[in-house]
Parts: structure tokens; sequence; C-alpha cells
């Protein structure tokens, strides 16, 4: 493939015509390999680790995509991407999927042209201060400097709030996650605002966790999910309900160890269906039976990948909080498979 | 002598559009231009397609509508209700601030390093030339990156100013007689205030300043009139050979009325405090910009220096000789003879390296300093979706500016050009 | 005079005095220092000035570079052992993550069994140039220097080796085009010579690549773009758009100087526009808005996307070098070769172009200086170079949350090694030039 491109540059490629635009199904499935975009470093959501293999929250989702579309989880090529660039990336079909921390918002989704297939995690904007700094509330942040992510939409976000309760701030923008640390510990900034999950990642991270308040107040909402290009709805399909299957998987209790054996057959007709054992749902959306049941395995199921990345006994430390199954009192529910 | 014979006209043939030269440049040009023009077409034809399929339309409207998000350095008045055509100028203005500033601080420092650098002291010529290797073989992005990271790491918090209540000291103090606070988050000076001001005239673009407007007529009309004094000086000097003492004179006219303007206003600065976080009263210059302007300085004022060495080497030393033979005196060989033509040698890669240096101010990007590229082709870029908008008009706006620069040069080196008789 | 016999003059000396020794003010290490470093009070205010400076760094720097850990695998383990060995407060360097990581910085994620590749590559790039810098060598190494490009991109990228083969296939064909058909028309062959190889790689090179993986399969294993980072990414960058934008920049500069209105004003109009936006705003279209000009379903790597752009800018600045080797050239050389009754493609080829090339080597040498250092921008449309990309990721896991003087001057002085010398490379070649000429 890049071959060709390459040696279609050398000849002028362009003249020789566009290639026809296939579904991103096809493209995905003859290249053999899944395009994802993901975030240039944020520990715990996705990073690449010291040999250059990326883990995290995001990650499982390009995993589990890359599982139930080609049978290999590990058939992904990580793009990553800024603030700036993530959604030009999607647009331009350089990515077919992208797991980026991104705000579902109603504009981002008709007017930029993506479609958010659904919410990974369900997060809000906070702030962190030092504690010493003796503030227990945003309330009292009026006339501090306040360090934050360009490009995103917390900045939208603190503007309003400070307007809304009549306060004051000096905006210190950085670029990326590691600046926004890096000027927060040198105490640059008062307070750092970004999503409360980031904080606690960015937290996680410090020699003196102990020393960081996260403030109470959560001032925005935003869920944060995978999103594809807008118009190939076959492929928003996939990975509605990869992500679906995973949220699912842990609602009835399917884990990467027992999947194998339930796959063999259950008493529960949905553990079934979403597995592959009865029904065809898989050939509605372009692929086999077992698209499910490959996600799955690919990296377990969302309770798993939770647990293994942010979770309470990573140093992230991450409660479930919104993020639990609706069973236990949060927000994630799938839709049913049938 | 031979008689030329024009050769027999046949009529115009085809193939005379190819080997006739009377016509194969016009071929040329035809190919050419068709060929321009069709790849031209080319990309508009695929962007228009590409837009069709997006289902994105070309338009400048987002440009009207509320921005939403504040900046933190702004030149003229600008709120996060302001359009993203407002932000898009107040970024506009501060590159052309931070540009301006850094080029003023890079040409100083600069002739500086240069002429030491040519000086005849062993140790600080070898210093000199170390600084320039040093800072034009590193890419500027670690300067402003090593500016940056020495201001956030290396001075104080804020808080450090805060007088301690037990001890009755504070961690840090504050430079100049208490009026320069630097800090890792700004550096706080104090601001310029008029009790008795003037106002401002209220423009859609910007409040113009009365205060500045009066105190630019005065200095303005200063200089005029120490101009007349001194052509009179001369004209008193050409016709009985005494020239009148006049620098007194000069001195009174130059800086007695804009100081008597600034105390009929109330002129006074108001020293910067620190209340709650932050220092207020004064104004806070940001990180950003004084390690962008810093970084910049440091690695354009090596190449300036450069410059400045190579224009005076390029200077004989028969023109020294030759104007002390004529009995001028140093300075006024310097004035008359040197200046004008290291000048001639100096001024257009200057001019090139402030050109490079506005370019390069788009590395604001580093360090979080709002400027064009992050205002429009940042924010307003992310948070709108228009990319294409956004990057072609940011791409013309810096085009302008580099245009005007080398517009400047251009006229420079009209008039200086050497005039061959 | 020469009958003055000296000895019948009494009062004249016969023998020589013994030479005093100077004053001790004028000899050695006094005479030395008051020449050049106390001739006068500015002078002297100066030296202790710079002393001071000199003592300065000294005493801020020398610390922390003597308290260098290399055996540390974080950064706390680095600070532990430096207040351990020389007390409380005591700052250090904490090499450990040079130590740890230059791998990173000098390669990025490429396949550490593979560095074999990129430094072949490199060490094969000077005997491409040697043949191009030092004109003594023998000529047969040119070819190995046309050669080189698809080598390196072979052994760089990997894969099998037909797509590259068939590339350079593409050119010899095109090359014989114009031999061949040079004898009968001119104009015919320089299309033929254009034609050819567009239609062959166009074409004919799918099947022929296909069947001669099939029949003869070489490959080495295939790295991809995102793969590259740190100083590979930088060199390759650096390189390959310098090497690209030439044959752009030559025919642009030859453009500019042309006679031909509309030829002039499109070569102007290029290099102006490319010449007046930063680098940092083609690099957003190269990552934005290349997918919008190509057709609609084209889309390549960012690397490459972003080594076309470069290749643009570098080509504007190439092109403005260029055409000062060119204005440079006395006129007489472009009055003679028209004396011959050359053609202006011959002229060029035989007369103008190898003086104008040979006298622009240290300008193209300063704009590979400059554009190897603007290669540090890539970082901003999510490249790893090695300047802020690299360190951000490493800075990114726990154990070196932090480090940001130790990154800094590791890689700032690979990057001075590197510039340093070819500055000097190239004032050393200016001087041989000038000479050359005299």
């Amino acid at each position: 493939m890049k071959k060709t491109v390459f040696l279609g540059t050398l000849a002028a490629a362009g003249l020789t015509a566009g290639m026809a635009a296939a579904t991103t199904l096809e493209d995905v499935v003859a290249r053999g390999e899944l395009n994802c975009g993901v975030n240039t470093g944020l520990v715990g959501f996705a990073a690449p680790d010291a040999n250059g293999n990326w883990t995290g929250f995001d990650v499982a989702v390009c995993k589990a995509v890359a599982a139930a579309v080609l049978g290999d989880a590990s058939k992904v090529k990580y793009v990553p991407t800024t603030g700036q660039t993530r959604f030009t990336a999607l647009a331009s079909g350089e990515i077919d999927v992208l797991a980026r921390n991104t705000t579902w918002t109603f504009s981002r989704d008709t007017d930029l042209k993506l479609d958010f297939v659904g919410v990974n995690y369900y997060d809000g904007q906070g702030f962190m201060v030092r504690k010493d700094l003796g503030v227990t509330s945003a309330k009292e942040l009026d006339g501090a400097s306040v360090c934050i992510q360009t490009g995103t939409t917390t900045e939208l976000n603190l503007a309003d709030y400070f307007k809304a309760n009549n306060m004051s701030y000096q905006p210190i923008t950085v670029d990326s996650n590691a600046e926004g640390e890096q000027q927060y510990l040198a105490g640059a900034c008062d307070a750092y605002t970004t999503d409360a999950s980031g904080l606690a990642a960015t937290r996680a991270a410090f020699a003196d966790p102990e020393n960081h308040v996260i403030l109470p107040e959560i001032i925005s909402k935003e869920p944060l999910g995978p999103a594809v290009r807008h118009g190939d709805n076959q492929w928003g399909d996939i990975v509605m309900w990869t992500l679906n299957a995973l949220i699912a998987a842990e609602e009835y209790g399917v884990t990467s160890a027992n999947v194998e054996e339930l796959s063999k057959g259950t008493e529960n007709p949905e553990i079934n269906r979403l597995l592959g054992v009865e029904g065809e749902l898989g050939a509605m959306i372009g692929l086999d039976k077992d698209f499910g049941k490959r996600a799955i395995m690919a990296s377990g199921n969302y309770g798993e990948i939770f647990a293994a990345t942010i979770g309470e006994s990573t140093p992230i430390g991450l409660a479930r909080g919104l993020n639990a199954q609706w069973t236990q009192g949060g927000l994630l529910y799938s839709p049913p498979f049938r | 002598m031979a008689t030329a014979s024009d050769a027999p006209n046949q009529g115009f043939r085809l193939s005379q559009l190819i080997y006739d030269t009377r016509y194969r440049s016009l071929t040329i040009q035809v190919v050419v231009f068709i060929l321009v023009m069709g790849g031209m077409a080319w990309l508009i034809d695929n962007t228009v397609q590409n837009l069709q399929q997006l289902g994105k339309d070309f338009n400048f409207g987002f440009l009207f509508n509320r921005a939403g998000y504040d900046i933190g350095q702004q030149l003229i008045p600008y709120t996060n209700d302001s359009t993203h055509g407002r932000a898009m100028l107040v970024g506009l203005l501060n590159t052309l601030w931070v540009s301006l500033l850094g080029c003023v601080a890079a040409t100083v420092l600069g002739i500086v390093i240069g002429v030491l650098r040519l000086s005849n002291n062993w140790l600080v010529g070898r210093l000199m030339t170390v600084y320039v290797e040093i800072f034009r073989n590193i890419p500027v992005l670690l300067w402003i990156l090593v500016a940056l990271a020495f201001l956030t790491e290396v001075t104080p918090a804020p808080a450090a100013y805060r007088v301690n209540a037990e001890t009755g000291e504070a961690q840090a103090s504050m430079l100049l007689f208490d009026n320069v606070a630097i800090t890792n988050r700004y550096t706080a000076v104090p601001a310029a205030e008029f009790t008795r001001g003037l106002g401002a005239i209220e423009t859609p673009l910007a409040p113009i300043s009365l205060n500045f407007l009066a105190l630019a007529a005065v200095v303005i009309a200063s200089i005029w009139f120490n101009r007349r004094l001194v052509a009179n000086a001369n004209k008193v000097q050409e016709t009985t050979g005494f020239r009148p003492v006049t620098w007194w004179k000069s001195l009174l006219i130059l800086f007695g009325p804009a100081i008597a303007l600034l105390v009929a206003l109330g002129f006074h600065l108001v020293p910067p405090e620190l209340k709650g976080f932050n220092f207020t009263g004064g104004v806070n210059v940001s990180n950003a910009f004084v390690a962008l302007w810093l970084g910049l300085t440091l690695y354009t004022a090596a190449f300036i220096a450069e410059i400045v060495r190579a224009g005076i080497l390029a200077i004989s030393k028969g023109q020294t000789e030759a104007a002390f033979a004529l009995g001028l005196r140093p300075k006024r060989t310097m004035n008359l003879v040197i200046l004008p033509q290291a000048l001639r040698v100096i001024v257009p890669p200057l001019i090139s390296q402030y050109l490079n240096l506005t370019k390069n101010s788009s590395l604001a990007i580093a360090v979080g300093y709002l400027d064009l590229r992050g205002t429009l082709g940042g924010i307003t870029l992310n948070q709108t979706g228009r990319e294409l908008e956004a990057i072609l008009l940011m791409m013309l706006i810096y085009l302008a500016i580099s245009l005007t620069i080398s517009g400047a040069m251009n006229v420079y080196n009209k008039s200086v050009k050497l005039k061959e008789r | 005079m020469s009958d003055t016999h000296a000895q019948t003059v009494a009062y004249v000396r016969d023998t020589m005095l013994e030479p005093k020794p100077a004053p001790s003010t004028q000899t050695g290490a006094v005479k030395w220092l008051r020449d050049n470093l106390f001739s006068s009070w500015l002078n002297a205010a100066l030296t202790v000035a710079g002393l001071l400076v000199v003592y300065l760094l000294f005493t801020h720097f020398f610390p922390w570079f003597r308290h260098s850990v290399w055996n540390a695998d974080s950064l706390k383990e680095c600070r532990d052992i430096i207040t351990g060995e020389f007390g409380e407060g005591a700052t250090g360097a904490c090499w450990g993550v040079i130590r740890e990581r230059w791998h990173q910085f000098m390669f990025g994620f490429y396949p550490p069994e593979l560095y074999w590749r990129p430094v072949l590559v490199f060490v094969l790039l000077f005997v491409a140039l040697a043949p191009i810098l030092f004109t003594h060598l023998p000529r047969a190494l040119l070819s190995f220097s046309a050669i080189y490009p698809l080598l390196a991109i072979w052994l760089l990228w990997g894969g099998s080796v037909w797509p590259v083969v068939m590339t350079g296939a593409g050119f010899v064909l095109g090359y014989l085009a114009l031999k061949l058909l040079g004898n009968v028309n001119g104009i015919i062959a320089g299309i033929a010579a254009f034609a050819v190889p567009i239609l062959f790689w166009m074409f004919a090179v799918g099947p022929i690549d296909d069947l001669l993986k099939q029949i003869v399969p070489i490959s080495i294993q295939s790295v991809d773009s995102d793969e590259f980072g740190g100083f590979l990414l930088a060199i390759t960058i650096g390189v390959g758009g310098i090497v690209m934008s030439l044959p752009l920049g030559i025919i642009l500069a030859l453009g500019r100087q042309s006679d031909m209105f509309l030829v002039k004003s499109f070569s102007v109009i290029f290099i102006e526009f490319i010449r007046g936006v930063p680098l940092i705003t083609l690099l957003f279209v190269a990552s934005l808005l290349l997918n919008y000009f190509l057709p609609p379903g084209t889309s390549f790597d960012i690397i490459l996307r972003v080594m076309i752009l470069v290749t643009l800018f570098a080509a504007a600045y190439i092109a403005e070098v260029i055409r000062g080797g060119l204005a440079a050239l006395p006129r007489g050389q472009y009055e003679a070769a028209d004396a011959l009754g050359l053609d202006y493609w011959k002229a060029q080829r035989f007369i103008i172009l190898p003086q104008a090339l040979k006298i622009s080597i240290p300008g193209i040498v300063s704009t590979f200086i400059g554009m190897f250092k603007d290669t540090t921008l890539v970082v901003f449309v999510g490249l790893f170079d090695p300047l802020k990309g690299i360190p951000d990721f490493i800075r990114s896991v726990f154990e070196w949350k932090g480090i940001y003087w130790e990154p800094f001057i590791f890689v700032g002085a690979i990057f001075f090694i590197l510039n340093f010398s070819m500055s000097r490379y190239s004032m050393y070649l200016e001087r041989k030039l000038k000479r050359d000429h005299r």
C-alpha cells in the first residue's frame, strides 16, 4: 500500500485519479490494518511505553475494533493526534476511528461531520490545586492563574464558568498535558483544569500526589467517546456495537477468562447472541458472528479494561463513579443485542 | 561587402512555433501557462470535490461568530464574547508586537556582539565567537523552550513575594526599587497612569489614547524645532565661521515640552502589588511572551552579529585612512564615510533577519503564547473546524507581512544603490 | 665606503653589545596580556566583565555537571544518589535518561534489531556525497551517488526491493529515451524523457512488480513511517527534502532568470509565496490541508506529506541560492556559450550550471543547516522529533517526569556538532572556491 502510494506520488500520483471511494470497512480489510487516532501521550488513556507499544483505555477500544474487524487485536496502527489535528485526520481518512478522549458535543457531531458512536467514559471538567493554597472550592479561584490546554472544549467551559460566577482569571495556555503538568508543578498556575479523569491521571504521576487536591466542582459534562466519519453508517455501527459488546459483556459477566467457555453456549440467549453462538448479528453489520467474542478477547470486557488501565488498582486510581454499569448506579447501558 | 538578404518569406509554418526563436518563447509560455492553470484547476477541483464529500462549504462567516475563549495577552479590548475575527486581530497584533520587540532587542544585542567580536580584546572576542556559534547552530525552538523552562523552573512563584507574617520577610524580593517582580508565571512591571488624563477616543477597532496622541504630537514637534535650531546654527556657522552654542537649547527643546506635558497630565507609574493569587496594579507580562521574545532575540542576535561584523569588515581600511587624510575627525569619518558604506552591506541581510524573526514568532505554539497561529490557526480552527479557510487566511496574512517588510527593503535598497554614472 | 676600516677609528665600538632583554612589559605573557586584554581602560573593563561572566557560568554549571549520575533508572533514583553522595540540596545532572533512552533520541521507535539499516544509510550518505564534494575522486563513484537515494529509501523503509528498482528503472528509461531520440529531435526527446517514465510508472510497474515479486522475492523487513523518530526522522526529512528540492530549485532559479514573462512570473510567485510564510503553516498544510488538494480518497502517511511540503519549502530557498550562483557568473560565460552556438539547454548543462552549482554549494549547505534545524517543527503535527516530541514522550512515563535540562543539553549538543561541522565545511569550501576564481 505504502509503496504503491510512494510510486504514485513520484509519478504525480493524482493524475491517475483517486481510488474509488470504497467503504471504510472494505478499506480496513484491504489494508489489513486499522488506523486508530489516539492521544500523543496521556498516561492511562493512550501512551506508548518505553518500547513504543501503545497501551491505555482508549487504545483498548482500538484493539477491540481491530479484533472484531480483522480478527487480530495487534493489527492497529496508532496515529498520535494532537488537539489540533485529530478531526482533520479523521475527516481526511487518515484514521478510521478517533479514540482520543474526545468530548461528544452538538457542533462536533453535526458541524464537524463526526459521528460519535457512544460514550466510553463519562467525564467532567474539574480543577486541581495545591493543598497549601487553602482553596476548597472553585468559587474561591477569583483572580487565579489557570493552566489550560488549547484546542479543547475545556477552554470554552472555563470562560463560561468564570463568567457565570462573575470571577476573573488569567488563562495560561499550554499545548499538551505534559506542558500543563510542567507549568502547574512549577507553580506557574494556581489551578490546572482539564477533564477530571485527566486530572487524576496527572496527579497520580506526581511525586507528591497527597499535596494536591481536585476541587469538588465539576463544571461541565464531558462524555468522551470514539468517533468516526459522518456518512459511513455501516462503519459507525461496527464501532458502536463493538463498544457496546464490551459494555454488555461486563453486564453479563463475560470476561476474557471465561469468554472461551461461554462461547460454547449458555443458558442466557443474550450472551449467546453477543458471542455469536446464536443468531447472525455480525452479518448485519458486515462482520462474522464471532465479532463480539473477539472484541472481548482483545483486552477483556469494559470493566477489565477499566481496571487494568485507569482503575483503582493502577497509579491513576479512578473510581468507577458514573462509569459503573446501570445496574450498579452508573450510566453505562448497552442497548440489547438482539 | 556581402549583402545580407532576409530569408525568403515563406509564410508562417506551424513548425516555426518550435524552431523559430522568435516564436518559440511564446510557445513555451503558452504551454507553461496551460500546464500551471491546469494544475491549479486540478487542485481546486479536488478541493471542491473533497469539500462536497465532507459536506462542508468554503465560507468565512465563522469570523463573525462568538469566539468564546479567552486570550491571555490582548493589545486591544477583547472578551470571550468577541468574534473570531477580533480574536484573529488580537492574535495578529500579538504576533506583530513580539516580532517588533524581538527585532529591536536582537538588533541592539546583535550590534553589541558583532562589534565586541571585532574588538582586540582576546577574551571578549572569543566569548562572543562562542556565543554566535552556539546560538546559531542550535534550533531556535530549543532556545524558546529553554527560556520557558528557565522562567518556570528557576524563578519564584508570586506567592514567594508574600511577606511571611511570622518572620516578617518574603522569600523573594522585587527588583528596581520594588517595581519589577519576575515570577514563574509573568513578569510584573509598573503600569503608566495619568491622573489628569485626556481620555480616549472610542473606535470600533481599539480605543485611541489621547494622552498618547498628545505626547506623540509634542515629541514630533520638538524634533522638528530641534532640526530648525541645528539648521540655523549651521547657517550661522557658514556665514560667520562661529558656531553658536546649541546643546542646552537642544536638550530643552527635545525634552522640556514632553516632560511638561507628562507633569501636566499627572503621569506616574503604578508598581505591581501582590493581591490574592497574583500581582495586580501593574502590567503582567506573561512568561510565554517573555520566553518567546527571549528565545527569538538570543537566536536572531547571533545572526545579526555576524551581519554587522561582515559589514564592518567589508569596508576597507583605506576608506578610513583616506577620510583622515582629508582631515575628517573620527566621528565624522564614522558618520560620513564608514557607516553609509557599511549600512549598504548590513541593511539588506538585516531586514531578511527581521523577516525570519517574524516568521519564527509562529513558534509561539511551543509556549502557548496566543499569536496569529494560536488564535486563527489554533483555537478558532479547532472550535469551528474550518481548517481550509483558517489556514489559507493565516498564510495570506503572513505573506502580507513578509511582502510589506521586503517591500520596505526594496525601497531602502533603491535609495542607497550606488549611483553609477 | 668599502675601504673604510673600522679599526682605524678609535671611538667606534668594535664589538657588539649583548642585546638587552626587552622590558618586562614588552615580552611574554605580560605583553600578551597588555596587548590583548588590557590595552585600554575600556578593554580592561571588558576583560573583567568577561571573566566575571565565565566565572558565573562556571560556578553555576560546573557543580551540576560534576554531580552527573549515569546509573539510575528514574529521576527520583538520580536525586537520591546525588543527595546521598553530595549532601542535601546538591543538584546534579541525571544522564541516566540518556543512557536508558539514547536509542529513542536517535531512532525513535525503529525496531532495535534493524538499527544497522539507518546507520548503514547514514554511512553510505558520506560515500555518496564524497564524489560530489571532492572533485579529485574517481568519477565512477558518481553512479553510486545516483542510485543512493533509492537504496536509502529501500534500506530505511524495507519491504520488497522491486518497487524501488522499478522507480529507478523509470529514470533509466527516461534517460535512454533522451539519448536515443536526442539524435533525432531535441524537443521530442525532451517530451519523451518525461512521458516515458510517467507512462511506465503508471501502467507497466504494477504488473511487472507483481511478477518479479513472485519470481524473485527479495525483500527485507518493512518498517512503517510512524516508527521513525528522533534524529533519524530529522535527518531523513532534512536530507530527503534537500535532495528532492535540488532539481525543482534549479528549474525555479532558471525560471526566475528567464526572459519569458510568464515563466518568470510563475517562478517569482511560487518562490515569494513559499518564502513569505512560516514553515509551520506549511506543515499545517501538510497535516490538515494536503488531503483536500488531492483527489478524494487518496491519503498517504504524514511523513511523506511533510516531506512534500518541506521539499517545496526548501526548493524556494535553494532556487534563491542558485540564482545567486547564476548571477555571480561573469556575463562572458553566457556570451561564450552563445558564441559557440550552443542552445539554451546545452549552454546550461555544459557551461552555466556546472559553474553556478559549484559556487552555490556553500549556500546550499547553509540552507541545509537551516532546514535541518527547522525539522524540529514537525513535532507540531504529531511527529516525534528529537527536540520536543521524544523528550515529551519520555517525560510521559512516571520514572522520567520532570526531566528537562538533560534532554535539552543532549539534543542541543548533537545539533551543535552536526551544524557546526557543516558550517565550518561550508566556510572552508567558500575560501577554496574564492581562490579558484582568482
